[in-house]
């Protein structure tokens, strides 16, 4: 899997990003890991809002 | 999240979903709402621009030297488009006429099926003396930010009144950006009402590390000009400070004059049954202006709720409500995060009236809890704030 196949999620609220490619290795979400298979109840680290407050960032 | 499928009301197409104030509360509605429903139309009225920013960061985008444009997410012209929302900008809303479902504006008149009221609050101003009170500034929005930037220069003395959670995380973000903090509040330590006396201390210790000087146990008596072009402040105790900027952060208070306007009940916010509808039929509030009902709350009396989480909540059982689906806001364990980086704090606090007792389990790692040894709320300090979901499952709150 190459780096281009990677996205990126931006938080509604307060504009957290969640990279697939750096992944969030202190909720001990792997680098790599894509959106999907995040857990439903993550929940964003800065604001606290839920995982389907995300958006995907157009590039 | 309760659903009911009688009482089906179509909307009257007609008449658009008016909503009034575009901040986090009434452009979540939009989101949500649009989300389910993309024929009927949206207006949005608004006394400023419209602009979606990420609110949580005025409180910590100084030390980023960061201004207020780069808060913007999402400019209203974009918002509007993506969503099919009819912009009503620089606008203020007059009066409400509930009995013609109609919004007198300095526009014009608005007609509406449904009336959502987001028009969250206003930072509270105590009572101070002094020919400089004017300079006093408060932070709830982009142009406050804006006007904080402009007095903040290079080295500035600044002194924050108030030591809870907006004036902890500008003390700990102003001190990153290179400025000298000074903080006032009548209690013995930061944040007392919300944490626990010992993390309390711990969070005073960790602030007053990185700089942060604290002046407790008294409170702000005057703000004169000094002579040496800057601002003096006098405390009740008789002590005083000189500083340039003087930062006010002792809470929010729901703006609710439309609200009352249009002859619904409002208390220390707008009340809202759980379905957030109003005592006028047809008008709903969420947000910060809002006093939720006690149905809405598990245990809890009614009240107003701060921060992002129960906006995101309600606008989301509003919107279903909003198309024909009546649906009741049920909020769930709702944790906050404290951005002060010198001492992370996540702190999902017990409901009012619990009458439970912090005990640190573990380190870094605080439970509420009540005579039945049941967990009421947590407090997670440093590398444990990434703790959440295990404390939440601890409660029973899987969502």
């Amino acid at each position: 899997m190459n780096n281009s196949t990677f996205k990126t999620y931006i938080c509604i609220v307060c504009g957290f990003l969640y990279d697939e490619a750096v992944g969030r290795p202190e909720d001990n979400i792997a680098p790599g890991t894509k959106w999907a298979d995040i857990p439903e109840e993550w929940a964003c680290p800065e604001c606290g809002v839920a995982k389907s407050d995300f958006e995907v960032v157009e590039i | 999240m309760k659903t009911s499928a009688n009482e089906n009301q179509q909307l009257n197409p007609e008449s658009p979903v008016v909503i009034i104030g575009s901040g986090l509360a009434g452009w979540s509605t939009a989101r949500e709402f649009r989300k389910l429903n993309t024929t009927a139309q949206i207006v949005m009225i608004t006394a400023d621009e419209g602009d979606f920013y990420a609110k949580p960061a005025l409180s910590n985008a100084l030390a980023q030297k960061k201004e207020a444009q780069q808060l913007i997410t999402t400019p209203a012209e974009k918002m509007s488009s993506t969503m099919n929302v009819t912009m009503v900008q620089n606008t203020l809303v007059t009066q409400i006429d509930a009995t013609t479902q109609e919004v007198e504006t300095s526009e014009g008149r608005f007609k509406y099926s449904k009336l959502i009221l987001a028009t969250g609050a206003r930072a509270i101003r105590l009572q101070m003396n002094g020919d400089a009170v004017d300079e006093v500034v408060s932070v709830n929005s982009l142009s406050d930010y804006t006007k904080l930037r402009e007095k903040l220069f290079h080295g500035a003395r600044v002194l924050i009144i108030g030591a809870g959670l907006i004036g902890c995380e500008f003390a700990n973000d102003l001190v990153e950006g290179g400025y000298e903090v000074h903080v006032v509040d009548p209690n013995t330590s930061p944040l007392i009402s919300l944490l626990p006396e010992a993390a309390s201390t711990k969070l005073q210790s960790a602030l007053s590390a990185i700089g942060v000087k604290w002046n407790f146990g008294t409170s702000v008596k005057a703000i004169d000009y000094d002579d040496k072009k800057g601002l003096k402040a006098t405390f009740a105790n008789g002590e005083s400070i000189c500083v340039d900027v003087v930062l006010s952060a002792v809470g929010l208070r729901a703006e609710t004059d439309i609200a009352q306007n249009s002859g619904a009940k409002c208390d220390r916010g707008v009340i809202v049954n759980s379905h957030l509808e109003t005592s006028v039929a047809h008008i709903y509030a969420l947000g910060d202006n809002t006093q939720y009902s006690s149905e809405s709350l598990s245990g809890g009396a009614t009240r107003t709720l701060p921060y992002v989480m129960p906006i995101m909540n309600a606008a989301k059982a509003l919107a279903q409500t909003l198309n024909g689906n009546p649906t009741e806001v049920v909020f769930p364990v709702m944790p906050v995060v404290i951005k002060t980086p010198a001492f992370p704090v996540l702190i999902a606090p017990p409901s009012p009236g619990t009458n439970g007792s912090w005990r640190e389990i573990e380190d870094g790692i605080w439970n509420n809890l009540d005579q039945e040894e049941k967990i009421q709320g947590f407090l997670l300090i440093g590398s444990k704030t990434t703790q959440r979901s295990e404390q939440l499952k601890r409660m029973g709150q899987v969502r």
